[in-house]
Order: C-alpha cells, then sequence, then structure tokens
C-alpha cells in the first residue's frame, strides 16, 4: 500500500480522516481549539471532495440535534467540538447513546470555564465520561487520524450501536505539526465500508420508535442493554484495531505500555503526556531506574482487568490526571484505575498527581520527578499522596 | 535531551510569519523524510505582540510534547524584541546558535541580547526580503540564513519543497515565488560566506 508521509495538525488529520469517510451529514458549530476541522472539512464540502450535507447550525446544543435526527435517519453522522461546546452538548449527548446513534465526534480537549481558558486539559471529556459515549484518547497526530478511521466501525457494529467521540490534546495536538502517514483514499473506504443501519425512522416497511417514553416499565432494561454495548465494545474496540493493525501497518488496543515489562516504577497517563513520558523513560533508563509507561487509550469503556494485569507487577505506581473531579480524593483516571486494582486484588502502592489544567506546561522534568517520588515511595520514604499537583506557581 | 533531535526557537511579532517559517521549515524536513513537530505559542494573538514558534526536527519518532526548553538555535525575526523578551533563554553559550535580523553590527547585537555565545549571526533578511519580494517579511530569507548556519536540511531540499508551497500559495503572483526563493539563497549564501 502507497502511504503518504505528510506533515498535519490534528485539526487536519482529523478534517482528512473525515474527507476519506465522506459522512452523509455533518452538524457542527465553531468553538476554538476544534475550529479548524469543521472550517478544513467545509472546504471539501464546498470542493466537491465529499458528498457530506453540512448543517451549520448555530450553537453546540443544535449541532448534536440535529446529529441525532440525521443518524435515526440512517445517515452516517460526524461533528466536532470541544470544551463549552461539549458541555452545551451535554444534555444532547444522553439522547444520542440512550438511542444507540452511532455517531462519531472529533473532541479537541480543553479546560472549562470559569476562568475562561482556551488551553488543553480533559475536564470537557471527563465530564462527559458518564454519558454513554466511548471515548478513545490521542497521543498524536498520526493516532488520532487512526482512530477517527477505526471510529465508524467501531460505532456501527451490530454489537456495539454506541456513539464514539475521538479526542486530541487542545492546541498541542490540535495545532502541532507532526509527521503524518496517511493512506490511499480507496484503502480508507474499502476499510470503514459502507454504513447499512439496521433500523432507521425513514424506514416505512419497518417501522419503528424513536425517543419514546420508557417509566419504571422498561428503563432499566434500557440502560443495562447500553451496559451490555460497552462491554462488547471492549472486544470489538480490540477487533477493530486489530484489522487496523493487519490493513494500515499500526495495530491498536485499549491500553499501550512502554517498557512495562520489566517496569519497577509505571505511570499511567492518557493523551499527549504519554508521549513526553516515554521521553522521560529513555531518560531514566539511562540512569538505572526501571521506569515503565500504562497509556490508557479508551477511557470508556474502561479497560479496567487489562490495567490491573499491568500494573500488578510494579512496586510503585503513579496515575497522571488532566482533570481536576473536586473529590478531595484523585482526578477521575486515578479513581477509575483504583477501582480496578481493587476488584484484581491488585495491592501496589499508587500516587495520583492533577497536572497540566488549562494548559499549563509539562516537562520531561516534571515526570522524572514522578518517578523519583514512586522509587521513595517503594523503599518506604515516602508516603503516597492523593491529587498532589505537579508544576504549581509557589 | 539527545542530539539526534535539533530543537530550533523562532521569536517574531505577530504578522512576521515566525508560526510560518516553523512550519515551512518543518514541512521541508518532513519531504526530505526527517521525523518532525512544528507549533507555535499560543498566547493572545494580535499583529505586533511577540510571539515564539517552535520546530523540533530528528532522524527518529519525536514523542516529546512539551514545548522547547533549551533551544539549539534561536532566530529573531525582530531584533528591536531583544528589548522585551530574553530570546537567548535556555541557549548555551558554548554550542548555541544565535541568528538575529538586524541592520547593525554583531557587537551592537552582542551587547543587547546578553548572550556571550560564538555563534551570533547577523543578518539583514528585512533588506533582503524587500530588494528580492519587494516586501520587508524576514521569514523565509531567515530560513536560508538558518539552513546556511546549521546543518539540518540541504538547501536544495529545502527550496524545491518550498518552491511547490508556493507555487499552491501564490498560483497568480509568479513573482512573489522567485523573490522569495531568490531572498531564501542570498541569506543562505550571505551566511555561508561569513
Amino acid at each position: 500500500m502507497e502511504k503518504t508521509i505528510t506533515a498535519r495538525t490534528g485539526n487536519e488529520a482529523m478534517a482528512e480522516a473525515m474527507r476519506q469517510i465522506n459522512p452523509d451529514v455533518c452538524a457542527a458549530y465553531p468553538i476554538t481549539p476544534a475550529t479548524e476541522i469543521m472550517q478544513i472539512f467545509a472546504g471539501f464540502v464546498n470542493d466537491g471532495r465529499v458528498k457530506t450535507n453540512l448543517i451549520t447550525v448555530e450553537s453546540e446544543h443544535s449541532a448534536m440535534s440535529a446529529c441525532v435526527g440525521s443518524a435515526a435517519a440512517g445517515a452516517r453522522t460526524m461533528t466536532a467540538t470541544s470544551s463549552q461546546g461539549l458541555a452545551l452538548m451535554h444534555e444532547i449527548l444522553f439522547i444520542a447513546s440512550g438511542i444507540r446513534l452511532p455517531i462519531v465526534m472529533a473532541d479537541v480537549n480543553r479546560a472549562l470555564s470559569a476562568p475562561i481558558n482556551i488551553h488543553c486539559d480533559h475536564s470537557d471529556t471527563m465530564a462527559e465520561r458518564d454519558s454513554g459515549w466511548i471515548q478513545i484518547f490521542s497521543e498524536n497526530t498520526q493516532e488520532a487520524y487512526d482512530s477517527m478511521l477505526q471510529a465508524n466501525r467501531i460505532a456501527e457494529h451490530k454489537d456495539v450501536i454506541t456513539p464514539v467521540m475521538v479526542t486530541t490534546d487542545g492546541f498541542i495536538i490540535s495545532h502541532g505539526m507532526e509527521r503524518l502517514e496517511m493512506y490511499p483514499d480507496a484503502e480508507v473506504q474499502k476499510f470503514v465500508g459502507e454504513y447499512k443501519p439496521q433500523y432507521t425512522v425513514l424506514d416505512v416497511d419497518h417501522p419503528i420508535t424513536v425517543g419514546s417514553l420508557v417509566l419504571t416499565d422498561y428503563y432499566l432494561e434500557y440502560k443495562k442493554a447500553q451496559h451490555e454495548a460497552m462491554k462488547a465494545a471492549k472486544r470489538v474496540i480490540l477487533e477493530v484495531g486489530k484489522e487496523f493493525g493487519k490493513t494500515f501497518g499500526r495495530e491498536y488496543g485499549l491500553i499501550e505500555t512502554y517498557k512495562a515489562d520489566d517496569a519497577d516504577f509505571i505511570l499511567v497517563a492518557m493523551g499527549s503526556t504519554a508521549g513526553t513520558a516515554k521521553a522521560a523513560i529513555e531518560e531514566l533508563r539511562q540512569e538505572g531506574i526501571k521506569a515503565g509507561l500504562l497509556k490508557i487509550r479508551v477511557f470508556r469503556p474502561f479497560p479496567a482487568e487489562e490495567i490491573a494485569a499491568v500494573l500488578t507487577k510494579a512496586k510503585a505506581v503513579a496515575v497522571l490526571d488532566r482533570c481536576e473531579s473536586m473529590s478531595n480524593q484523585a482526578g477521575p483516571v486515578a479513581t477509575e484505575v483504583k477501582a480496578g486494582l481493587y476488584d484484581a486484588g491488585v495491592k501496589v502502592p499508587l500516587a495520583s498527581y492533577i497536572y497540566g489544567l488549562g494548559g499549563r506546561e509539562i516537562y520531561i522534568e516534571d515526570i522524572k520527578n514522578v518517578y523519583r517520588e514512586l522509587k521513595n515511595i517503594a523503599e518506604g520514604k515516602l508516603k503516597p499522596e492523593q491529587a498532589k499537583y505537579i508544576g504549581l506557581k509557589e | 535531551m539527545s542530539k539526534d533531535m535539533m530543537e530550533i526557537r523562532w521569536h517574531g511579532r505577530g504578522g512576521q510569519g515566525a508560526k510560518t517559517a516553523a512550519l515551512l521549515l518543518g514541512e521541508a524536513a518532513i519531504s526530505a523524510g526527517k521525523y518532525v513537530q512544528a507549533f507555535p505559542e499560543y498566547g493572545p494573538e494580535r499583529m505586533g505582540a511577540p510571539v515564539a514558534a517552535f520546530d523540533r526536527i530528528a532522524s527518529k519518532e519525536i514523542t516529546i510534547h512539551s514545548p522547547v526548553l533549551k533551544p539549539d538555535v534561536v532566530l529573531v525575526l525582530d531584533e528591536t524584541l531583544t528589548e522585551s523578551v530574553d530570546v537567548a533563554h535556555g541557549l548555551s553559550e558554548e554550542t548555541g546558535v544565535l541568528i538575529v535580523n538586524t541592520p547593525y553590527s554583531k557587537a551592537e547585537v552582542q551587547a543587547r541580547v546578553k548572550w556571550n555565545g560564538k555563534k551570533l549571526i547577523t543578518i539583514d533578511a528585512s533588506k533582503i526580503a524587500q530588494a528580492n519580494i519587494g516586501k520587508a517579511i524576514p521569514n523565509t530569507p531567515m530560513i536560508g540564513a538558518l539552513l546556511g548556519a546549521v546543518d539540518i536540511l540541504p538547501l536544495e531540499a529545502f527550496m524545491e519543497d518550498t518552491r511547490k508551497k508556493l507555487e499552491k500559495k501564490f498560483k497568480s503572483k509568479p513573482e512573489v515565488i522567485e523573490g522569495n526563493l531568490k531572498a531564501i539563497r542570498a541569506a543562505y549564501e550571505e551566511v555561508k560566506k561569513s
């Protein structure tokens, strides 16, 4: 297969993925730092390079509402947003997942107001972690592109039929230009395949009810069905990731480990910081510290067993959260990791950290310090803290 | 930081093309088979305000996603920035390279930047741009100066890639394309000679 080596930002990569997927409908409203995705995609629509019906609306609430209508009608539907935009969609996100509409959304992680901030953290995406959407995080531009190409297959799978959001870190990835390997349009289209919805409201020969009132009689069963779909999603994400690897050369799973096999100290991170951690690990290994990384790619469904299986071998574990859940305990990632370890019967010293809120930079040295703290924790010189802030100004 | 990777910081004022220069260089390096990151520093975006942009260029995958702290090369598109911005911040006096667009002498610039490195290069890129492009936009000749000063990318590889980029952007203005290419070469040769 002839791959094209290009230079692309995360936003450009996501727009290119959408061009290759050529969805039936996109409904979107602009918001920094995701605006470019739809701006570039609108160019593709204008130039006739996609056949998508692009609906420009007056708010994100309307964007997601239009996506719900279009997906219910059986159209392959996509959108993009960030931060306040995602928050404004909140109400409709639950409707999309509850009605079981396989919408795919690019989401650029950005802090939530107040104070107003346009930079990266995971607060917006984490606030929607219980919305019933599958959530996939990207370390870099390549992963953003690759995960977008897998998202429709996952969302539309008959055992899943659940919406998917693929996220990048605002500005760091969305506006950072990196080397991107793109695959030929025809090969991508073959992989993504034609969308054949099982049920649509427009199929008059097989009438269905969508968005009905379900009270004490069956609401619980609806939620259990979603619960089962999320369980199935784990398997389907792995299947699609494997097939993607066979087709395009890069395999994807629920998690990725880096030098974790023989690691004494393992750091758990998501998104672009996982890459910085890899660079920190390289330096620490030269200093004789056995450092390793567990990157969570898929946050929903949460790969608790897979994470516990990796962390069970560690002497100490650190979890980095780019989100503050104000629980006085730990950020959302650390809380879920700890719950998973408890269920697996794994008792490992675990310290949790909050970092990078509102785009605060995180450097190799910050991450190396976390590993040094883990070493001290393992040696009994330091007690593990929870929700410890990194990079705070004195 | 391993030196398999070159880190570059651009200083300019909003509108001078610091980000464009970082992207142009990055794209050309990717065409030449390198791994690259190119990204601007995002603050309030205003014409004339100090801005910075960065490149990382390496022969293998770059995983780090944080700003450049210790650049190997710093380029200053507007020498008046030296009054308000510590342009040499993090730049080694032993191995670092500082390239400043200025009509003034090396000694005058050295006094202002408070940096005593050996590899200070001064070039009047605005004048070169004015003469060749007809506009004092110094970003493309500064890339020429960079390629003349540091061995990261062959000039011809950069010229070929940039010609393609400019041909797309300035279809109706061939004089802009030729002007930019001439300006890049002129700055490259001036640095090579000195």
